[in-house]
């Protein structure tokens, strides 16, 4: 622990941004003993909530449809002493002034965290047809819900993860569900083909129909959505289409500032933009992460989180600076099943080290040259932290291999009872 | 300082075994197991970083 020092630093901070990278900044800051003025902007109108059960409980039959709040306005505001302006969109950044233009007000700053996150990718065409939604905020949710609650009949587009979700919340209510990919085989890019296969089995073993290497051509109907037409002129009914194809990093207000943006607010391993005082966290970040020397944007939670910290203390404390540096983590839960990864995809080849990809249970490595850089598990909890651990100390790929002979076997994944 | 866990909860995402592997593992049912009740004098930093890291708020600390 340092004691407190006096050193000149920014005297006010500003997070655009008030999901969970900017909440985490606010809390790092004044964890530092950062005691100059702190406004948090968000865009939406809610306090900073948690994302994750949006695809997850908040869709279960029967589960709860308030979010969860990360933080009450008192905590905020009395404990943390932060200013909130909420439901007030960022819409412009003047970093030689150090301005950042919100909901109509002008939010001078000398340290500014930007964490904006990510808005999912529509369908072009789309927009004014009822039924049809992407899955990204609170308002996102509910509706998906609703639609859900009431039987409608369900066209995921894309394979990943969050559809794959929406697909487990609606098999959950017995409703028919498909999902159309448009490539041949299903988060190709996330876990690679083999495996993006191996976890597709549990749509088919749960009743989920999916249409792989189909574009979507339009959907059907007027006014609400009646179908989908896919490029094979096959038409699937439905009542509720979610649509998850990606997201992409929000950066449009950024537009003018002269901050390097590429897929993302380009930083470097600090997390710092490129202009004085400019931080980035979260998913709208693109860095320098050192673990793997490479720029990467993930949008995982805990990235979010720790990113949020770590810029945040950058940016009050720029002499203590450190670098940021992970093993991406994220997961997902699928019809019952817990799926898991940590690192990063590689095309050099994985291997089957516990279980089976066809069945309930398996744990898959994967290699870059003679590095471990990648964990993949379903249904496999135990273990992928210990490789995940493996992978931030840079261990080779026979060492995890070892690592795997010589930890104890797994029972079978215990079947629903 | 004891770790108090909220079963309810906790969903075994495994934050916290990714930040105090020596005090928290999570099961083969994704059950989080507490390897040590009594914070270990020498994993306090991490195990507090674990608390307040958790997703799901299922971790607290009582003295």
């Amino acid at each position: 622990m340092s004691t407190a020092t006096v050193r000149t630093g920014p005297g006010s901070l500003v997070v655009v941004g008030a999901s969970l990278a900017g909440l985490r900044a606010v809390e790092a800051a004044r964890k530092t003993g950062f005691a100059g003025r702190i406004t948090l902007i968000g865009d939406e109108p809610h306090l900073p909530y948690d994302r994750p059960p949006l695809s997850k409980e908040l869709l279960a039959p029967g589960g709860p449809t308030d979010p969860v709040t990360l933080r009450s306005r008192a905590e905020l505001v009395d404990e943390l002493g932060v200013e909130l302006l909420l439901g007030a969109p960022a819409t412009g950044l003047d970093p030689d002034a150090g301005v950042v233009h919100a909901g109509g007000e002008d939010v001078a700053y000398d340290a500014l965290v930007v964490a904006t996150g990510a808005a999912a990718r529509g369908l072009p065409g789309t927009e004014g047809l009822a039924g049809v939604h992407v899955l990204r905020t609170l308002d996102d949710a509910r509706a998906v819900r609703r639609a859900l609650d009431e039987g409608a009949r369900t066209v995921v587009v894309g394979a990943g993860f969050i559809g794959s979700e929406v697909a487990s919340a609606a098999r959950k209510r017995g409703s028919p569900v498909t999902i159309v990919e448009a490539l041949p085989a299903p988060l190709v890019r996330s876990v690679g083909s083999d495996l993006g296969a191996a976890l597709a089995l549990l749509h088919t073993r749960n009743g989920t129909a999916l249409r792989c290497g189909q574009a979507v051509a339009a959907l059907e109907g007027t006014g609400r959505v009646e179908g989908v037409r896919l490029a094979d002129d096959t038409v699937i009914e439905a009542d509720l289409v979610v649509v998850g194809i990606g997201a992409v990093p929000r950066t449009d207000w950024l537009a003018g500032s002269g901050l390097p943006v590429d897929d993302g607010v380009v930083c470097d391993e600090f997390l710092r933009a490129g202009a004085p005082g400019v931080y980035a966290a979260g998913d709208v970040v693109r860095w320098h992460n050192p673990l793997f020397d490479r720029s990467m944007r993930v949008e995982h939670w805990s990235s979010a989180a720790e990113q949020g910290a770590r810029a945040a203390r950058n940016a009050v404390s720029p002499a203590d600076a450190q670098p940021y540096a992970t093993v991406p983590y994220f997961w997902s839960d699928w019809y019952g099943s817990r799926v898991q990864f940590a690192g990063v995809a590689t095309h050099d080849g994985y291997e089957i080290v516990s279980g089976d990809p066809a069945g309930d249970h398996f744990v898959a490595l994967y290699r870059e040259g003679d590095r471990l850089t990648g964990v993949l598990t379903l249904n496999g909890q135990r273990h992928v932290m210990k490789y995940r651990r493996l992978i931030a100390q840079r261990a080779r790929f026979d060492e995890a291999i070892a690592f795997a002979r010589t930890s104890a076997p797994t029972r079978p994944a215990s079947t629903a009872s | 300082m004891r770790i108090i866990l909220d079963r309810a909860k906790c969903t075994g995402i495994g934050i916290c075994e990714a930040l105090a592997p020596t005090v928290f593992e999570v099961d083969d049912n994704g059950e989080l197991v507490v390897l040590s009740a009594e914070v270990p004098e020498d994993a306090r930093n991490e195990v507090a970083e674990a608390v307040e890291g958790c997703p799901t708020m299922a971790l607290r600390l009582r003295s």
